[in-house]
């Protein structure tokens, strides 16, 4: 990435991380009765601002490139983080809740951190990626999915909200499961920054598909390539192979930065669990005193409303003509196209059993954070694990 | 059919739970909405009367009773979400790696996974979105999705038809929404219908008894869009038929003219010329990444065709006349479309020779050259006579060489590894040499020849895949997709609104219901009732939960 187009991408992550404290502020703020104050609303213009920033970001690429920067993962989950900013900011508008700030923005944080995994240039677009029906499929889907996101964010505090603390269940165990997932990501992205300090890098010679291949890796290896060659001196022996069945592009490394997170990840829950001397989701219960459950209710079904019909379009609909323009077929049973209707499915369930079975309120906001663990294993482990017509970069 | 006489006179069907006309509940039947526990009635479906809460005899019933049930339909959703999720474990059988060492199911997926794969392969997920099975799974998704449909639609487009602006005393005091006001004055009243009717609600008045209605069509979205689903899973078992759905694939060579398979031998496809283009190396644009990847993206696959048709009708063996229909090019993502077949560009091959030009030499001096000629590797002639009286004829040509048992022979009539066993007869001579010549192959079998042979230049063509496609299930599924978002965004975005103004014994009775977004309706009361004296409706569902609440905290 050229100079300007990295400066309006970092100006916007260093804003959101600083909206992100404001809106943290606002929950020490117990006393104070009304909904939204002025830390917040702080929050809120810097997010707008980072928003803005990244807008322009998206339109220097697009020129530089010469095609919309949707067209490799880097961009896609970029894309998808600045998504969830969107939706963040529409549904802020609407409803004023600091809080959602609070979750929604570092929601998108990571999903930048992530972003940051893949390689960042601006790459050709390949015969079958030429056709309008990209920006159409992908900024579609990536907007949904960003409104979905938000549905995952209420769930979230809902349950944190809800869930009786005082006695140990199923539900607290649960909640507590997407605790612990939500460091193993926080390790991600501590892991990926801390190295990426360092400029720490390895690479591997290997074969793949009956193809030698080159990994790079910016972690230390604990995990190799399957038989793989060290391409540098004095680089470290990896401790274990990666298992052959893992045949996404680049998988051994994606593996590698997967045992790292939960390293780290891991230790941060562990000292966590030590200083707070109490089940993580009990010690933030209590911030959330103030917080309506039926106006959090309302914004998961909101997001789901909105979302589901623009994935339906976008994930399905204009993926689907697509397909039959790029590949002759529609409908392919490729493994991403099949995690897009199980994730339609899964959510047309949710609108089923709200609307028609009536569950509201708990069992709505567990639905929501399971259709977003979907949606981020269709974009992760599809990726990482699973081979296909989508594994681009 | 019993009829329910409801003491308004209007008769309602066996099962009707709130009357249709007046909304008066029937004593026997509140167990089926669990209107007999709650203050507050049931109004998901009106209380109609739905078939599936009526009937549990015979054997139909119970079908119609299982298929009707939205539990049981997600049930079947997760079922389906579930096996599908199992078929992304392994690749399927189709997407089996072309380099794979052996692509026979029964051993690769065994080879490649182990013991997992082999029983990934024995229990036939390597075909599951075609097997029995699923397809029976995705019919009942289907039959429980029209069932379902029937059962509410019905009743519910019936009880919305026939309701009465008057409605009994017990419906209205159950509802959600609900004031009394004694002593209004009717003015007052007047405007508050005045107020609804400008916020575009449809006002229905029958002896100063008052409904206000809004956006009822919002009602018919879910069957709107499960419409659209059943319109899609009937073009998906028609796409099952040869006549609605053709699937081809056709090699073509540069400079050849060959029938279109599938076509019944009426369309011919010519392709003049097969483009493979890459990036330029050196664009500013791209040049960090394509260092990266190390290698050169391609930019554009693309095959420049002559569509022909047959005319007339032709005798077997006889050459059909040909009309051109079009001239273009096919490029992925931009398929050529001629009278209802579509071309797909899908594939390509590069290793074929089309021309082969060869030198004769002095066997014991390479610089020295007597002239050259050049075979046409399709279609090669017998003899080539040089300018200089040389005179060369081809004894045996082929075009795919391949030594077999010892024997010279080819593998295919495609010259990807031509060879040939010339004649040369030198000028003024009838004594011919014989030489064998092929890709990096040159034998003199005599050892006396004073001539050579020599390849001198070459060239290649590409040999173009085109996928064959006619599809006139397109058009059905595009409508089934539309129709189903038309009925997705009706149901969802819209909510129906109805507002109950009437009298009884001089006191002014309120009420409301909506499907959702009863915050939206409650603000639409407040904005009629402003500047009357009439009472704000009371929302007593909250009221209830807040009294919930209250002895929650108590303890």
């Amino acid at each position: 990435m050229s100079g300007s187009i990295a400066a309006f991408y970092v100006i916007g992550i260093v804003l959101y991380l600083i909206a992100t404290l404001f809106f943290g502020n606002t929950i020490r703020d117990k006393k104070s009765k009304e909904k939204q104050n002025k830390s917040g609303k702080i929050g809120f213009i810097i997010t707008v601002l980072g928003f803005i920033s990244h807008i322009v970001y998206f339109i220097l690429r697009w020129i530089a490139g010469g095609h919309a920067p949707v067209s490799n993962m880097f961009e896609f989950v970029t894309f998808l983080g600045i998504s969830v900013v969107l939706a963040f900011i529409i549904l802020y508008l609407i409803y004023r809740i600091d809080i959602l700030g609070l979750f929604a923005v570092p929601t998108a944080l990571v999903l930048l951190a992530y972003a940051s995994m893949f390689p960042t240039e601006i790459t050709p677009l390949v015969p079958s990626l030429q056709s309008h029906w990209l920006y159409l499929h992908v900024i579609t889907v990536s907007i949904a999915q960003g409104i979905l996101a938000i549905s995952f964010v209420t769930g979230i505090i809902y349950l944190l909200k809800a869930v009786d603390q005082s006695r140990r269940s199923k539900r607290t165990f649960w909640l507590e499961l997407v605790m612990y997932a939500i460091f193993l990501v926080i390790g991600f992205v501590f892991s990926t920054v801390l190295f990426k300090a360092l400029d720490y890098s390895a690479s591997f010679a290997y074969i793949e598909n009956n193809q030698s291949v080159e990994v790079e890796y910016h972690m230390p290896p604990i995990a190799g390539p399957k038989e793989g060659v060290a391409l540098q001196e004095n680089q470290m022996e990896p401790l274990i192979e990666t298992p052959g069945w893992m045949q996404g592009k680049d998988a051994p490394r994606k593996f590698n930065t997967v045992i790292w997170s939960v390293i780290f990840g891991t230790i941060f829950y562990l000292i966590a669990r030590l200083i707070m001397r109490k089940r993580v989701s009990a010690w933030i219960q209590p911030f959330l005193k103030h917080i309506k459950l039926d106006m959090l209710d309302e914004i998961t079904y909101r997001s789901v409303a909105i979302g589901f019909p623009l994935f339906t379009l976008g994930g399905l609909i204009f993926a689907a003509i697509w397909a039959q323009i790029a590949w002759d077929r529609f409908w392919g049973w490729d493994p991403k196209e099949v995690w897009a209707l199980i994730t339609w499915f899964f959510y047309a369930a949710f609108l089923h059993l709200r609307l028609s079975r009536g569950w509201h309120g708990e069992k709505s906001a567990w639905l929501a954070v399971i259709g977003f663990g979907i949606i981020m294993f269709n974009i992760i482990v599809v990726n990482l694990v699973l081979a296909g017509l989508h594994s681009y970069a | 059919m019993n009829k329910l006489k409801c003491e308004c006179g209007h008769f309602n069907p066996e099962g009707t739970i709130l009357c249709e006309s007046c909304g008066k509940p029937i004593e026997e039947n509140q167990h089926l909405d669990g209107n007999d526990k709650s203050k507050l009635l049931n109004m998901r479906y009106e209380g109609s009367a739905r078939r599936s809460l009526t009937y549990n005899r015979t054997i139909v019933d119970k079908i119609w009773n299982f298929f009707s049930s939205v539990r049981n339909g997600v049930i079947l959703i997760v079922i389906a979400l579930i096996a599908s999720g199992i078929g992304t474990i392994f690749p399927q059988a189709m997407y089996i790696p072309a380099n794979a060492p052996n692509r026979d199911p029964s051993v690769y997926y065994e080879e490649t996974y182990g013991i997992l794969g082999k029983i990934y392969y024995q229990l036939g997920f390597h075909e599951l979105y075609s097997s029995w099975w699923y397809m029976i799974l995705i019919a009942l998704i289907g039959v429980s999705l029209v069932i379902c449909s029937l059962d509410r639609f019905i009743p519910l487009y019936r009880a919305l038809k026939i309701q009465k602006p008057k409605r009994h005393y017990s419906f209205l005091s159950r509802q959600r929404l609900f004031s009394e006001t004694p002593d209004f004055s009717p003015e007052d009243k007047k405007k508050v219908v005045e107020n609804l009717k400008n916020m575009r609600y449809k006002i229905f008045e029958q002896d100063g008894q008052v409904l206000a209605e809004k956006n009822r069509f919002s009602r018919w979205g879910p069957y709107v869009n499960h419409i659209g689903l059943i319109i899609i899973l009937i073009a998906a078992l028609l796409r099952m038929t040869p006549f609605m759905f053709i699937d081809d694939y056709v090699w073509v060579r540069e400079g050849e003219r060959k029938v279109i398979p599938s076509t019944d031998g009426q369309y011919y496809i010519e392709n003049k010329k097969f483009h493979l283009e890459y990036y330029d190396e050196d664009d500013e644009r791209y040049k960090e990444a394509m260092e990266r990847m190390g290698q050169l993206v391609v930019k554009n696959y693309q095959t420049d065709v002559v569509i022909y048709k047959v005319k007339g009708e032709t005798i077997p063996g006889q050459e059909p006349e040909l009309e051109k229909v079009t001239e273009d090019a096919i490029r992925m993502n931009e398929p050529l479309k001629f009278d209802g077949y579509r071309l797909y560009q899908s594939g390509y091959q590069e290793n074929e020779f089309s021309t082969m030009t060869f030198g004769i030499f002095a066997a014991n001096d390479e610089e020295k050259s007597f002239g050259e000629f050049t075979v046409d590797l399709m279609s090669p002639e017998e003899t080539y006579e040089l300018e200089n009286g040389f005179k060369v004829e081809i004894s045996q040509y082929f075009p795919d060489y391949i030594l077999q048992d010892g024997e010279p022979t080819t593998q295919s009539k495609f010259p990807k590894n031509p060879a040939f066993v010339f004649r040369v007869y030198p000028p003024d001579s009838d004594e011919p040499e014989v030489s064998f010549i092929g890709i990096g192959r040159n034998i003199d079998p005599t050892g006396e020849n004073k001539y050579r042979l020599g390849i001198t230049d070459f060239s290649t063509h590409y040999a173009s895949g085109l996928t064959v496609r006619k599809d006139l299930t397109l058009p059905i599924f595009v409508v089934g997709a539309a129709i189903f978002m038309i009925g997705v965004i009706q149901g969802m975005y819209w909510q129906h609104r109805r507002v109950w103004i009437n009298e009884k014994e001089g006191t002014l009775l309120l009420a409301a219901h909506t499907n959702k977004n009863w915050f939206g309706i409650k603000r639409d009361i407040e904005k009629a009732l402003e500047g009357t004296e009439i009472n704000m409706v009371v929302d007593q569902e909250e009221e209830d939960l807040e009294k919930v609440e209250q002895t929650a905290t108590q303890e």
